[in-house]
């Protein structure tokens, strides 16, 4: 077995302390690097995060913030990670001071109180001070709305301070004393990197290739398959075996439901799993990819999706979470199915005898149940082309943004606009949050295809939506909330597409 | 003797400085408790055996299968207690109980090399219960005449016979809910026996020396075999006033009988299911109003919801009873107050300490009446203000009454209200699903602890040889600023520069008997006790430059790292050499000094007196949209004016008064608590144990446009350097988000008519209220105002809607 090493901050160290079941978080803390905390365990305080090299094109790299509490330390073998204590030092009886920029507006302006949080919004705001496409020139503070959101009533799905400071990138971390405005205040008053400075040097060079890690203790292994070849062997001969990509779910069941699979097999950084190809009669999105890399992948290829992202979690779990994984846990309140029913996506699951496609209206079968077989891997998800003209992703939570779905609701339709009217072509709306597995509104459907665009039929198409699924109460929303806001976004749909400029 | 209030020439105080341990928050160097194991070996670790049941008795309880699992060292039961086995002050909390009182409560607890082997040692610990029944919801317990502790009442003049004389007469009931603390480090020890044979204990508490009383309680032992060390907290908002106490007396437990240093740290599903939540409240009540809105009389019955025992329960009422009015002259009162007992987490300190519940009742109220009074709900508020010479229902006098007044003038023109006004009025009729509204509300907040003896301070200042000073104190520092205060205090009493000063971590060996860093006190009162021990050191080293200048003591000043005397221009002394001649002269260099708040009085028994030293102003204008589709909403802007006295630390003050806007806002609109009070086998379980089903205010909760100005011109005398408490009634200035949220809920109809909203004003209660909105606007008038009468508006005998 090779030695597992991950480079801290400059410095490489062993990693044999860990084990399987090891978080990043608690590697790097039990090592003396105290810095990131464990706030939630689950990804939702990013009080843990820290940055990680990870790929960006050939020859470059990219300082992505990533919460620590979540994947396997073993999942870095060969990798490089940044933490708190790399960006700078505080003045001490061996230290000058020496701040990293984002660290010194964060302590000049208020940005910590009691200070535990800071470490990860220093992690996190450093990434994005770092992030190569930031218009820090400023071309003006802005607050965007979403790209079919019409007229300035509707919630801001993006805000950029004045140098191109994308405030989504502090959206997964949490601060109970500040209110925000100061930190806030400290991000949008960051400049430019130093062409001196070593982090912005790194990113022009390519990021650390995986290692292949094989590493048993304590009853269990952590495996990175070299190959999709030893990953399809394994799983032969191990179908107990977890696949783990962004570890973002997995991550929360070890932490909080103490969840010890006795293989864990990583396949994030399998090529085969990283594709991303348009082509002329669809898109193929690969399995292993993070939602991040998607969406810049796809810069606005797919309406459906912008809307999405923003509403999927916040920016470091989007960093580490994948299409592939969302898809694969089969949670029905997953934010990427509905959207992908509505855009009739499939889903190809390979395994050594070869591949096979699936619409991913077949796919679930019950409450997180899939067809997947256990020696089957979720390789890539396949959206066909052209898009339907139309689409909106309504997204009903507690909190507006990283928050879990009460309900979801996608719509993907086609209208064919006649002399007479506009008239319903084409229609797929996907639901998250109503059933034991994400579903199609069929009847809604049904109730819309071929019928005039009128008020009349979205107020009847959304008294159908309203029946649609068997929603529950819980603490996120009662059943009843849950139908009626079905109801409402067909009545909101409806709205939109009546307001302004055509919906993308 | 100099006044307390009085400020030298070029004070330190009033700077604007970042936080004392800002460099080291962000370079992930300032230091937790729960840093400390990694630097420490062979530290063990604990996790607790959580019972699945809401109320039961524990018939057997056998530690030895979890023995048998590697790794595990011992199981803590209460046969291991040498002392007392409780983790309280009122004999009410067992800290290994016999009888399980909520869901999740700790039976026992296991100690194991790892906290893996701890945990799976703790799965393994056999328990036998017996289920009794329980009672969960406020409205269970009242059905149920379960009660706990005192039931105090606030009362003055005929509230009866002013109701029944008033022009108009409104009833009401509402039922709020509570709100986790979720400070982002959970409660943490590391307990160990040290070189001397003391118990010594690092603790992330507000209250070193209440842990240190509890552990000493358990311990068997006395205070002085005991210490207690708080390095900082990664937030505490009261959380960590009682609560650390009893995890700190398990980690010593587990200290002194396995002679190993013992960590106990909570993870958030266990902090979250184990600690107490600020306390939810029912309350029903009955108004008068004269022909102009002017409120005569108030009756209220206030119900909060204690959980399973005491802890400050009672404190935190009283103090609900004493702020019912907030801002406003009601001549006729009568508030009775009472505590349910419920199977649930012992209800504590939170931020406001039963003042926000107790404002609540009113707020709402108000919100409520405004419509049928006919009258906008921000003049109704401001024609009810108190006036100078009034008193409060507990009789004390309003001091600086007026001031609310000049806040809320000042308010809406620095808000340009009147103007935004027109805007959203055009704005709601050009956009058929969206609705936009601006409300305004007031703070009053009573400054002091209601139990007089809590209000004092110590502190231990150390001038050493070479000038430099280190400073102890009683406070401890949760991310409010204190030690960064507390070292512009000194610096400013010793007339040297910030450098020259630097804070010890608070321990109880330095200071004893502190009183919890609470009530928004911790100020007021260390900085009292920090400029006495630092005007002791002064005065004799005035007397030692006075020699040396050949002027009167008295004349010697003190400024900027130089002493001098009046008028002087061409002669100084440095600091430090002054120190040096002091030594060699002998003369102490060190003060203990020591702080007691002034004219405070209160009987408890009668709830009258003046508990406090003063009171906090302030006022907060919020502007909110809804979303008619979903009931989602943005807090688009705020605006605030609030008093902090002359401001010691400006960038702190702003600070506190921003954050604890947030989590005031983030108790009234997002923050959710739900456990689950079916008949099924999870009864009793919290259902919001994590931070992805209890959500916090993130960057999207934040007003948009968010403008705090401090009230100028606002010396307080008789407290330290002019200055006011701010910690807790920030927290209050975000009634005004929630009054804008009913405002613009109403807007959705016609007006005109009552508008409920539910507590937190999730997306999902503005929807319905939005919901109701609507169909009263399409019903008769006929219905009458009541807008949903099965949660109790029914409407009055005597009352008038609308003018």
């Amino acid at each position: 077995m090779d030695d597992v090493q991950i480079t801290v901050n400059g410095q490489v160290r062993g990693c044999d302390g860990a084990g399987p079941h090891t978080r990043l978080l608690d590697w790097l803390r039990a090592e003396g690097l105290t810095g990131a905390k464990e706030g939630c365990a689950e990804g939702e305080c990013g009080a843990c995060a820290v940055l990680v090299a990870r790929p960006d094109g050939p020859g470059r790299s990219r300082w992505t913030a990533v919460n620590a509490c979540l994947p396997a330390a073993l999942a870095f073998d060969g990798q490089e990670i940044i933490t708190a204590e790399g960006l700078g030092t505080a003045p001490g009886p061996c230290a000058e001071e020496d701040l990293h920029p984002v660290q010194r507006q964060l302590a000049d302006r208020g940005g910590s109180q009691c200070g535990y949080c800071t470490p990860g919004f220093v992690c996190a705001m450093a990434a994005e001070y770092y992030r190569p496409e930031r218009d820090a020139a400023g071309s003006g503070r802005r607050v965007e709305t979403g790209p079919a959101v019409v007229g300035e009533e509707h919630a801001a799905d993006r805000e950029t301070g004045p140098n191109g400071f994308d405030l989504h990138a502090l959206s997964g971390n949490l601060c109970r004393c500040t209110g925000y405005r100061p930190i806030r205040d400290a991000a949008y008053a960051l400049g430019v990197p130093e062409g001196t400075d070593p982090l912005f040097r790194r990113q022009g060079q390519s990021a650390p290739a995986a290692r292949p890690t094989r590493v048993a203790a304590g009853g269990a292994q952590f495996v990175r398959p070299a190959t999709l070849e030893e990953l399809f062997d394994r799983l032969e001969h191990d179908p107990r075996a977890r696949l783990v990509a962004g570890a973002t779910d997995l991550g929360v069941e070890v932490n909080l439901r103490y969840e010890r699979p006795p293989l864990t097999l990583a396949i994030d950084r399998l090529e085969a799993l990283r594709v991303l190809d348009v082509g002329p009669d669809r898109i193929e999105i690969g399995a292993a990819l993070a939602l991040t890399e998607i969406e810049r992948g796809l810069a606005g290829r797919v309406p459906l999706l912008d809307r999405l992202f923003p509403q999927f979690a916040s920016r470091l779990i989007r960093n580490a979470a994948t299409l592939g994984g969302n898809l694969a846990t089969g949670s029905p309140i997953g934010d990427s199915a509905p959207a992908l029913l509505a855009l009739n996506a499939a889903v190809v699951l390979a395994s050594a005898g070869g591949e096979r496609e699936v619409a991913l209206a077949e796919f679930f079968t019950g409450y997180r149940q899939s067809v997947r077989e256990p020696g089957e891997v979720l390789r890539a998800i396949r959206i066909p082309l052209p898009l339907a003209g139309h689409s909106a992703f309504y997204k009903i939570a507690k909190r507006r943004f990283d928050d879990i779905s009460s309900v979801a609701a996608a719509f993907a339709v086609k209208f064919d606009d006649r002399p007479d009217g506009r008239r319903v072509s084409a229609v797929r709306i996907g639901l998250g949050g109503v059933a034991a597995t994400p579903i199609r509104a069929l009847r809604t459907e049904q109730a819309l295809a071929g019928r005039p665009w009128s008020e009349e039929v979205a107020v009847d198409a959304a008294a159908v939506m309203a029946a649609e699924g068997t929603p529950i109460d819980d603490l996120r929303a009662s059943a009843r909330y849950r139908s009626a806001m079905l109801e409402q976004s067909m009545l909101r749909f409806y709205a939109e597409t009546q307001a302004g400029p055509e919906v993308g | 003797m100099k006044s307390l209030a009085d400020r030298p020439v070029s004070p330190v105080v009033g700077l604007e400085v970042a936080h004392e341990s800002a460099t080291l928050h962000v370079t992930g160097a300032a230091l937790y408790t729960d840093d400390l194991p990694a630097r420490n070996r062979s530290v063990l670790h604990a996790w607790p055996v959580q019972a699945p049941h809401t109320h039961a008795r524990v018939v057997s309880l056998d530690g030895t299968p979890a023995l048998r699992v590697p790794g595990v060292v011992r199981v803590l039961t209460a046969a291991d207690v040498p002392g007392l086995n409780d983790s309280g002050t009122k004999g009410d909390e067992p800290l290994f109980p016999a009888e399980v009182m909520f869901h999740g409560q700790a039976v026992c607890w296991v100690l194991g090399e790892t906290l893996e082997s701890a945990r799976l040692g703790a799965g393994a610990v056999q328990v036998g219960y017996e289920p009794l029944p329980s009672l969960l919801t406020l409205t269970e317990a009242i059905e149920a005449g379960s009660f706990q502790g005192h039931q105090p009442t606030v009362s003055r003049g005929d509230a009866d016979a002013a109701l029944g004389s008033a022009a108009h007469r409104f009833a009401g009931e509402i039922e709020f809910g509570g709100q986790e603390h979720f400070y982002l480090e959970t409660q943490a020890s590391l307990a160990y026996v040290d070189e001397g044979g003391q118990v010594f204990v690092q603790c992330s508490t507000q209250h070193p020396s209440e842990t240190q009383e509890i552990v000493a309680q358990v311990l068997g032992l006395r205070s002085h075999e005991v210490t207690v060390q708080c390095l900082r907290m990664g937030g505490g908002f009261g959380g960590k006033e009682m609560q650390p106490h009893g995890f700190a007396a398990i980690a010593a437990l587990g200290a002194v009988l396995t002679g190993r240093p013992v960590r106990l740290r909570l993870n958030r599903s266990q902090d979250i299911t184990l600690t107490g939540k600020r306390h939810p409240f029912h309350a029903r009540w009955e108004a008068g109003f004269d022909e102009d809105g002017r409120l005569q009389a108030l009756k209220a019955v206030l119900t909060s919801d204690g959980g399973w025992s005491l802890d400050l329960s009672e404190p935190v009422l009283a103090r609900a009873l004493c702020h019912v009015d907030n801002a406003y002259w009601i001549p006729n009162v009568r508030i009775d107050g009472r505590i349910a007992r419920t199977h649930k987490t012992s209800q504590t300190a939170f931020r406001g300490f039963g003042g926000p519940q107790g404002m609540l009742v009113i707020e709402d109220l108000l919100g409520r009446c405004a419509p049928r009074l006919g009258l906008d709900p921000a003049e109704l508020r401001r024609r009810n203000f108190y006036r100078p010479g009034q008193a409060t229902p507990y009789g004390q006098p309003v001091r600086h009454a007026e001031r609310l007044h000049t806040i809320w003038r000042q308010l809406f023109e620095r808000a340009d209200v009147e103007h935004r006004r027109e805007q959203i009025a055009a704005f709601n009729a050009a956009h058929p699903h969206t609705r936009r509204a601006l409300a305004a509300t007031p703070v009053k907040f009573g400054i002091s602890f209601n139990l007089t003896a809590f209000n004092q301070a110590g502190a231990l200042v150390h001038v050493y040889k070479d000038g430099s000073v280190l400073v102890n104190h009683g406070g401890t520092e949760m991310g409010q600023g204190l030690h960064t205060k507390m070292r512009q205090v000194a610096a400013t009493a010793l007339g040297v520069p910030l450098d020259v000063i630097r804070l010890a971590p608070t321990r109880t060996d330095k200071v004893p008997n502190t009183s919890a860093t609470a009530a928004s006190s911790g100020a007021d009162l260390n900085g009292g006790a920090v400029k006495d021990a630092c005007e002791q050191i002064s005065a004799r080293l005035a007397e030692v430059a006075a020699r040396r200048l050949n002027i009167h003591p008295d004349d010697v000043r003190f400024a900027n790292g130089t002493v001098t005397g009046i008028g002087f221009h061409d002669r100084d002394i440095a600091f430090a050499d002054l120190v040096h001649d002091a030594y060699f002269q002998r003369v102490p260099l060190w003060a203990a000094g020591y702080y007691r708040t002034e004219g405070l009085h209160w009987d408890g028994a009668r709830m009258q007196g003046e508990p406090f030293k003063y009171f906090s102003y302030g006022a907060a204008v919020s502007e909110v949209e809804v979303d008619g589709f979903s009931g989602a909403y943005r807090l688009l802007r705020t605006d605030i004016i609030h008093d902090v006295g002359d401001s010691l630390s400006p960038l702190i003050d702003r600070g506190q008064i921003e954050g604890g806007f947030v989590q005031g806002t983030g108790w009234l609109t997002l923050e959710d608590l739900r456990w689950d009070v079916s008949a099924g086998p999870h009864r009793g379980r919290l259902a919001t144990q994590s931070a992805s089903t209890y959500k916090l205010p993130s960057f999207s909760e934040m007003p948009e446009e968010f403008n705090v100005h401090l009230f100028e011109q606002a010396t307080e005398s008789g407290v330290v350097y002019g200055s006011k408490a701010v910690g807790e009634p920030p927290l209050m200035l975000a009634f005004s988000v929630r009054e804008a949220l009913r405002q613009a809920v109403a807007a959705f109809g016609p007006g005109g008519r009552e508008v409920q909203l539910a507590s937190p004003a999730t997306p999902e209660a503005v929807f319905w209220a939005v919901q109701d909105v609507r169909a009263n606007a399409t019903a008769s008038p006929a219905d009458g105002a009541a807008a949903r009468p099965e949660t109790g508006s029914a409407p009055s005998r005597a009352s008038t809607p609308g003018h």
